[in-house]
C-alpha cells in the first residue's frame, strides 16, 4: 500500500479529482450550453476508444480495422442487458458495462486467434473482414432489432460515469504498458523474431493486447448506447473504425496523452467547424496520409530534433547562467 | 439447369474479381505492400466511363480507352506521391497510408459526385444467348472472354518482354535487380500502371453487369478481390486468376442457394479459412522469414 501512496500518485489523484471538480463546477453554474454539454460524453467515449486502439496499433504494432466491431458487440450486449433486466441504475449500468466488456473481450479472443498467425497486411484485412461480418450479422439478427436498430435503451450515460470509466481505462492501459507485460508487447512490435527467441510468448501477448483493447472498446460501446438510447449496426461500420484510427495516428502511435488530445480534438472540431462538415472525411484521409509521410521523412525528423534540442540548449544556457 | 446459369454468373463475377486481384497481386509481389486504394481505382474508372459517355458523348470504345488512361495515370500518381517516399518505412506506415489514399478517393468522389448512385449506360451491349430453354447473359460470356484474353496477354507480357522480366526480377529481389541495371522506379511505375488499367477494365465490366456506380462501389469488390488474391496465393499471377474465378463462383452460389445477405460474410469466412489452413494460398510459394 505504501508503494501506491507515492508523491507522484497523490499528485495525479489530486489532478484527476480537480478536473472532475472543474467539470462539475462548470456544470452546476450552468456554464455549459446544451451543445457543449452534449459533447462531454462523446469526448469521453472517443478517448476510451482511442486509448484502447492505441494498445493494438501503437504498442503491439498491428493494424486493427475492426475496432468498431468490438465496440458494437459490447454495446449490443450491454444494452440488451439493461433493457431486459429491471434493476436500479446503480447496479444495472456497471453490470452492463462489465457484461459488454466481457462479450467484446470474448470476440477479441475469437479475432485474436486467427490473428496470431498473420502478418501485418493480412491481419488488417482479417480485422476488417470481422468488422464487416459482425455488422452483417447484427443487421440480420432480428432479436437485437436488425437493421432498424435497438430502441428503448435507458439514457444512463452522463459525464460522471464516462469520466470515471475514462480514468480507469487510461490508468489500466498506462500501467499495463509500463509493466513487464507492456514491455513484452512493445518488443513484439519492435522485432517479433527477436522477442520470440528471447522466450516471450508472442501468442499470449498478442491475445492479451487484443482482449484488453476489445474489453475497453466494449465498455465504450455500452456507454455510447446508453447515451444515444438507440443502437444501429450501420453506425459501427468501417468509417467508425477509420475515425478511431485517425485519432490514434494523429495523437501519435504509442503515445497515450496524444490519443487523449487527438480524441478530444476529433470529437470537438467537427462541431466547431460545422461549415467543413462535408469535407470531414477528406480531411481525415489527408491527415492519415500526411502524418505517415511526415513521420517517415528524414528531413522532418531532423527538423523536429533540431527544434527540440534548440529548446534544450537554451534551457541549458539559462541554467548555466543562473548557476554562475 | 438453373445451377448452370448461376455458375456462368459466378464465372463472370469471378473474372471481374480476377482482373482486380491481378492488380493487387502484382503490386504485392513487387512492393510487398497491399494497395488498399486499388478497389477505389475501379470506382474512378467507372465514373470516368460514365462521364466520358454520358456527359461528353464519346463513342464507347474511346470512352473505355480514356477510362483506362485516366486510371493508369491515377495509379502512377498515387505511387509517386504516397508510396514511393515510404519504401523504407515499416509496413504498418505503408498500410495506414494506403487506407488514407483509399479513403481520400472515396471522399473526393463523394464530394464531386454526391452520394446517390449514378446509373450508367453500359459501354458494351452484348445480346443474351439462348441455350436450350434458358438464356445465358451475354454480358457474362463477354466478361469471361475479355478476361481470358487479358490474362493471356498479361502472362505473355510478364514472361516474354524485358519490362515483364524486370517486374519478375524486382519482385524477387529489389536490391539485386537494381545491381543488375534494372530501373526499379520505372518498373514499379509500370506495375501500378498495368494494374490500374486492368482495374479500369474491371470497372467497365462491372458497369456492364450492374449498371450503376457510387462513391463506395469500389471498396467491396476491392476487398473481395483481395480475398481472391489471397485465396489464389498472393504474388502469383495465375493464382490471382484462379482465386478470382473460384471466389466468384463461391459468392454466386452462396447468393443463390444460401442467402443474399450472408454471401458477403461467407466470402470473408473463406478468407479466414484460407489464412488459417494454407496462408500462402492455393498457388503461392512458401516465404521463409530471414532474420
Amino acid at each position: 500500500m505504501k508503494q501506491l501512496l507515492t508523491k507522484k500518485n497523490l499528485v495525479l489523484l489530486a489532478v484527476i479529482v480537480a478536473v472532475y471538480a472543474l467539470l462539475w463546477g462548470l456544470d452546476s453554474q450552468g456554464m455549459f450550453n446544451r451543445q457543449t454539454k452534449a459533447l462531454l460524453v462523446p469526448i469521453g467515449i472517443n478517448i476510451i476508444l482511442a486509448v484502447s486502439l492505441n494498445l493494438i496499433v501503437g504498442f503491439l504494432g498491428e493494424l486493427s480495422l475492426g475496432h468498431a466491431g468490438f465496440m458494437s458487440v459490447g454495446a449490443y450486449a450491454g444494452c440488451m442487458l439493461t433493457i431486459y433486466a429491471d434493476l436500479p441504475m446503480a447496479i444495472e449500468l456497471p453490470l452492463a458495462m462489465l457484461f459488454g466488456g466481457l462479450v467484446a473481450a470474448i470476440f477479441g479472443v475469437i479475432i485474436g486467434i486467427p490473428a496470431l498467425r498473420l502478418r501485418g497486411d493480412y491481419l488488417a484485412i482479417v480485422t476488417l473482414a470481422f468488422g464487416e461480418i459482425i455488422r452483417s450479422i447484427l443487421n440480420n439478427l432480428s432479436f437485437v432489432g436488425g437493421s432498424g436498430g435497438l430502441n428503448g435503451i435507458p439514457r444512463y450515460s452522463n459525464y460522471t460515469v464516462v469520466y470515471v470509466m475514462l480514468v480507469i481505462t487510461v490508468i489500466v492501459i498506462t500501467n499495463l504498458v509500463n509493466s513487464r507485460h507492456g514491455r513484452a508487447i512493445c518488443s513484439i512490435r519492435d522485432n517479433k523474431i527477436a522477442a520470440e527467441s528471447m522466450g516471450i510468448p508472442v501468442v499470449y501477448y498478442k491475445l492479451l493486447a487484443f482482449v484488453v483493447a476489445a474489453f475497453f472498446a466494449g465498455i465504450a460501446g455500452v456507454l455510447y448506447g446508453h447515451n444515444l438510447g438507440i443502437l444501429k449496426p450501420s453506425t459501427f461500420d468501417f468509417n467508425k473504425s477509420i475515425e478511431i484510427l485517425v485519432m490514434v495516428v494523429m495523437g501519435g502511435m504509442g503515445n497515450i496523452p496524444g490519443s487523449i488530445i487527438a480524441a478530444f480534438l476529433i470529437t470537438v472540431l467537427p462541431e466547431v467547424l460545422r461549415g467543413l462538415q462535408d469535407y470531414r472525411m477528406l480531411i481525415y484521409a489527408v491527415v492519415l496520409i500526411v502524418m505517415m509521410l511526415l513521420n517517415n521523412n528524414a528531413k522532418f525528423n531532423n527538423f523536429k530534433q533540431k527544434f527540440f534540442s534548440k529548446k534544450a540548449k537554451q534551457q541549458g544556457a539559462d541554467l548555466a547562467k543562473e548557476g554562475k | 439447369m438453373e445451377f448452370l446459369a448461376q455458375l456462368v454468373n459466378g464465372l463472370s463475377l469471378g473474372s471481374i474479381y480476377a482482373l482486380i486481384a491481378l492488380g493487387y497481386t502484382m503490386v504485392y509481389g513487387i512492393c510487398k505492400m497491399l494497395n488498399f486504394a486499388h478497389g477505389d481505382v475501379i470506382m474512378v474508372g467507372a465514373y470516368m466511363l460514365s462521364i466520358a459517355m454520358s456527359t461528353l458523348h464519346f463513342p464507347p470504345f474511346l470512352s473505355i480507352i480514356i477510362s483506362m488512361l485516366v486510371c493508369a495515370l491515377l495509379g502512377v500518381t498515387i505511387e509517386r506521391i504516397a508510396y514511393k517516399p515510404l519504401r523504407q518505412a515499416s509496413p504498418l506506415a505503408v498500410l495506414i497510408t494506403a487506407i488514407g489514399v483509399s479513403y481520400f478517393l472515396q471522399s473526393s468522389a463523394l464530394l464531386i459526385f454526391g452520394s446517390t448512385q449514378r446509373s450508367v449506360e453500359s459501354a458494351v451491349k452484348v445480346p443474351n444467348v439462348a441455350v436450350g430453354d434458358f438464356t445465358i447473359s451475354g454480358n457474362a460470356i463477354f466478361t469471361l472472354a475479355i478476361t481470358i484474353v487479358l490474362m493471356i496477354c498479361l502472362t505473355w507480357f510478364i514472361n516474354k518482354t524485358m519490362t515483364g522480366k524486370a517486374m519478375l526480377a524486382v519482385s524477387e529481389d529489389k536490391g539485386a535487380a537494381q545491381l543488375m541495371g534494372v530501373n526499379v522506379n520505372k518498373t514499379i511505375a509500370v506495375t501500378f500502371l498495368i494494374g490500374s488499367a486492368l482495374a479500369a477494365v474491371a470497372g467497365v465490366l462491372y458497369i456492364a453487369s450492374y449498371g450503376f456506380v457510387g462513391p463506395y462501389t469500389g471498396s467491396l469488390p476491392g476487398i473481395k478481390a483481395f480475398v481472391a488474391a489471397v485465396l489464389g496465393g498472393i504474388g502469383s499471377v495465375p493464382g490471382a486468376m484462379l482465386g478470382g474465378i473460384l471466389l466468384g463462383i463461391i459468392e454466386s452460389l452462396s447468393k443463390a442457394y444460401i442467402s443474399t445477405q450472408l454471401a458477403d460474410a461467407i466470402v470473408f469466412g473463406v478468407l479466414i479459412v484460407v489464412l488459417l489452413v494454407k496462408p500462402t494460398g492455393l498457388l503461392g510459394k512458401k516465404v521463409i522469414e530471414k532474420v
